[in-house]
């Protein structure tokens, strides 16, 4: 991140264009972990101001990317909509962070095309995702089921949060009783006497 | 416990939390996120039946996968990594004579048959998936992968991405060993 973000700012760079890598996630088959060690910004070699420009024409012109082609899609608008409607809960194997309605993957396209086979055979959405979810396991839903072994990802964030609660109101308790039973301040009579100074200060009629 | 003890224990939280923390990533980095566990560990081979790469070329059914340990290897010429780990199945099948069979995901037979002949041919008998879908009964998300079928047409253990010659003698062959008991 520190890299990409030196790189945007370091304004017209005369770094040379890396190999270009698309934002596409495909199969090519299972590949090391030196997946992303290529990635090279696409804004290399701009200035700021250009980059910026760029970046900000190219928010307000994308639209959402379809990866359904029309060739998928069913002629019934009803079925086709079901289908949709699953393609958003199963996860893409290939791209992982994708459901399997918004990659290119071969593989998503493949289970698109699975999907709607079923469903034109007579399955209901649940055994449609059960189908899916028999050969790929709980990964496959991008909302898993609560499980004993999904419980800790399902119940963590309200254990943390009922931990923190209970951390919190011991903290406040004994707060407060350090308070109340903290004893009352005892002023030297020097101070005693800077504090009627001070509060003799501001009296009206003192010819201040 | 005085209170003042109690604050001391206190100051301690944060490194507590941290190493906790710090334990719990530290494991998760020796964890490939990329590997899934496969569903039909222990489970029989989905009941399948796949032509060969030619019209009269043996194909490869679930019937085939029955009565001895045996590996098999889903591969395609279009996938780099499966040439890299294809000397190693090669020698697994001729000096450690293990079974292996091949399933031909998503390729063009021709182009199959050329990468057999040029880097040889490891397979028992090959099935080819074209459209995939026998892939996907088996959980497949990518090639290379390799399962270990036992002599009940169990599966036993997937192997996703290119095996290593570290796979092999420390997994696979000694599963295998282990299985044909």
């Amino acid at each position: 991140m520190i890299g990409w973000l030196g790189r945007f700012f370091s304004s017209s760079s005369p770094r040379k264009r890396g190999p270009s890598v698309s934002g596409v996630c495909r199969d090519i088959g299972h590949i090391g972990a030196d997946r992303a060690s290529r990635w090279v910004p696409a804004f290399a070699g701009m200035t700021v101001v250009k980059a910026l420009a760029v970046s900000t024409l190219a928010m307000f012109l994308s639209l959402p990317a379809l990866a359904v082609m029309p060739d998928e899609k069913l002629t019934d608008p009803a079925m086709e909509a079901r289908a949709r409607e699953i393609s958003k809960e199963l996860r893409c194997l290939v791209c992982q962070n994708q459901s399997i309605d918004d990659s290119n993957a071969d593989l998503a396209r493949d289970l698109r095309v699975l999907v709607r086979e079923r469903l034109v055979a007579g399955d209901s959405n649940e055994q449609v995702i059960t189908y899916v979810h028999d050969r790929y396991g709980d990964f496959v839903l991008l909302r898993p089921p609560v499980t004993g072994y999904t419980a800790l990802l399902w119940g963590g964030p309200f254990v943390l949060l009922a931990l923190a609660g209970f951390g919190t109101a011991l903290y406040m308790r004994q707060r407060r009783r350090d308070v109340e039973t903290m004893p009352a301040p005892v002023l030297t009579a020097d101070e005693e006497a800077r504090l009627v100074a001070l509060l003799n200060e501001d009296k009206p009629g003192d010819g201040r | 416990m005085s209170a003042v003890t109690r604050h001391r224990l206190l100051l301690l939280l944060p490194l507590a939390v941290f190493l906790i923390l710090g334990g719990y990533f530290a494991l998760g980095l020796t964890k490939d996120p990329s590997k899934l566990p496969s569903m039909l560990i222990d489970k029989p081979a989905p009941t399948f039946t796949l032509p060969g790469l030619s019209a009269g070329e043996k194909g490869l059914s679930n019937a085939d996968l029955m009565g001895k340990v045996q590996l098999i290897n889903v591969f395609a010429s279009w996938c780099a990594p499966c040439r890299v780990e294809h000397p190693l199945l090669m020698r697994l099948a001729k000096e450690d004579g293990v079974t292996i069979h091949g399933i031909n995901y998503k390729d063009k037979p021709e182009a199959a048959q050329a990468f057999l002949d040029q880097m040889g041919n490891p397979f028992t008998s090959i099935g080819a998936d074209k459209d995939g879908r026998v892939a996907i009964d088996f959980g497949v998300y990518g090639v290379p992968e390799t399962y270990v079928i036992d002599k009940q047409g169990r599966v036993r253990y997937r192997h996703v991405g290119p095996l290593m010659p570290f796979d092999m003698e420390e997994t696979i062959l000694p599963m295998i060993r282990e299985l044909s008991k």
